[in-house]
């Protein structure tokens, strides 16, 4: 079966539509604290949006997009803002994840809100780069990319 | 009742009647081109009759907005997968449905591409 390349419905709405579901897709992030949503949705229409351009364009032409050798690093990342917020405030000696005690602003619910955003933009890193390198392992094997 | 609801009760009412028939229309052809034909179209424009009977009892506002915004996007997005769908199985060469089709060897490959 030769590789079904050229159809140009799906890749010019595809193309159309995955920066609007990235749009969303920060919007959930940034939005989670006030409404449903945060890192988990937010990263996986992240991925979602890049998943979309892998499969209609295929695989190399989605390289120039979002390289597969970025994905680990980016995950890694994504996990060290996670912990490295709760563990600065640990040194700003409240608990672990106690984003109250660190002074980015003057009051505590200030702070409380800047800590929760840290912690969903560190998870929606890492959500978003493995999700995107779980596709790309699964379509490792196949013989079509 | 004010003539908004009675609007937004005929279009949502008239979405529903059309989703139902592009189920009986899933259930009811006898392939899979003919019921892509019948769930695309039919369920995208039941979509939209729902979201628009939505948007005109919200009125004017952010939500509606939203919802407009929801409209374009299934309208898009919808025949498009569909599309795909159909290249896809006609790449694959599965055949379409024929009522006439009484030698016996090409049913038997009828039988085998389906």
């Amino acid at each position: 079966m030769e590789r079904k390349k050229d159809n140009p419905i799906v890749s010019l709405v595809s193309r159309t539509v995955s920066p609007f579901i990235m749009l969303f897709a920060l919007y959930v992030i940034f939005h989670g604290h006030y409404s449903p949503g945060g890192g988990f949705q937010g990263g996986t229409m992240l991925a979602a949006a890049f998943i979309l351009i892998r499969l209609s364009l295929g695989m190399e032409t989605s390289q120039l997009q979002f390289k597969s050798s970025w994905a680990t690093p980016l995950g890694s990342a994504g996990v060290l803002i996670y912990f490295g917020t709760g563990l600065v405030a640990l040194l700003f000696g409240g608990n672990f994840l106690d984003y109250g005690f660190i002074p980015f602003t003057g009051t505590v619910a200030e702070n409380r809100s800047i800590g929760i955003l840290c912690i969903e933009i560190g998870v929606a890193i890492a959500v978003m780069a493995i999700m995107v390198s779980i596709y790309d392992d699964l379509l490792k094997g196949s013989p079509d990319d | 009742m004010e003539l908004k609801e009675i609007l937004s009760i005929i279009f949502i009412s008239s979405g529903a009647f059309f989703m139902f028939v592009g189920s009986l229309g899933l259930i009811r052809l006898p392939d899979f081109y003919s019921r892509a034909h019948a769930t695309s179209k039919v369920d995208t424009l039941a979509i939209i009759l729902v979201i628009l009977g939505l948007v005109i009892y919200e009125g004017f506002s952010v939500n509606s907005a939203k919802l407009i915004i929801i409209i374009t996007f299934v309208a898009l997005t919808n025949p498009t997968a569909t599309n795909a769908l159909a290249r896809a199985a006609y790449k694959f060469r599965l055949r379409p449905w024929f009522k006439k089709n009484k030698s016996k060897k090409r049913q038997k490959k009828n039988e085998l591409g389906n």
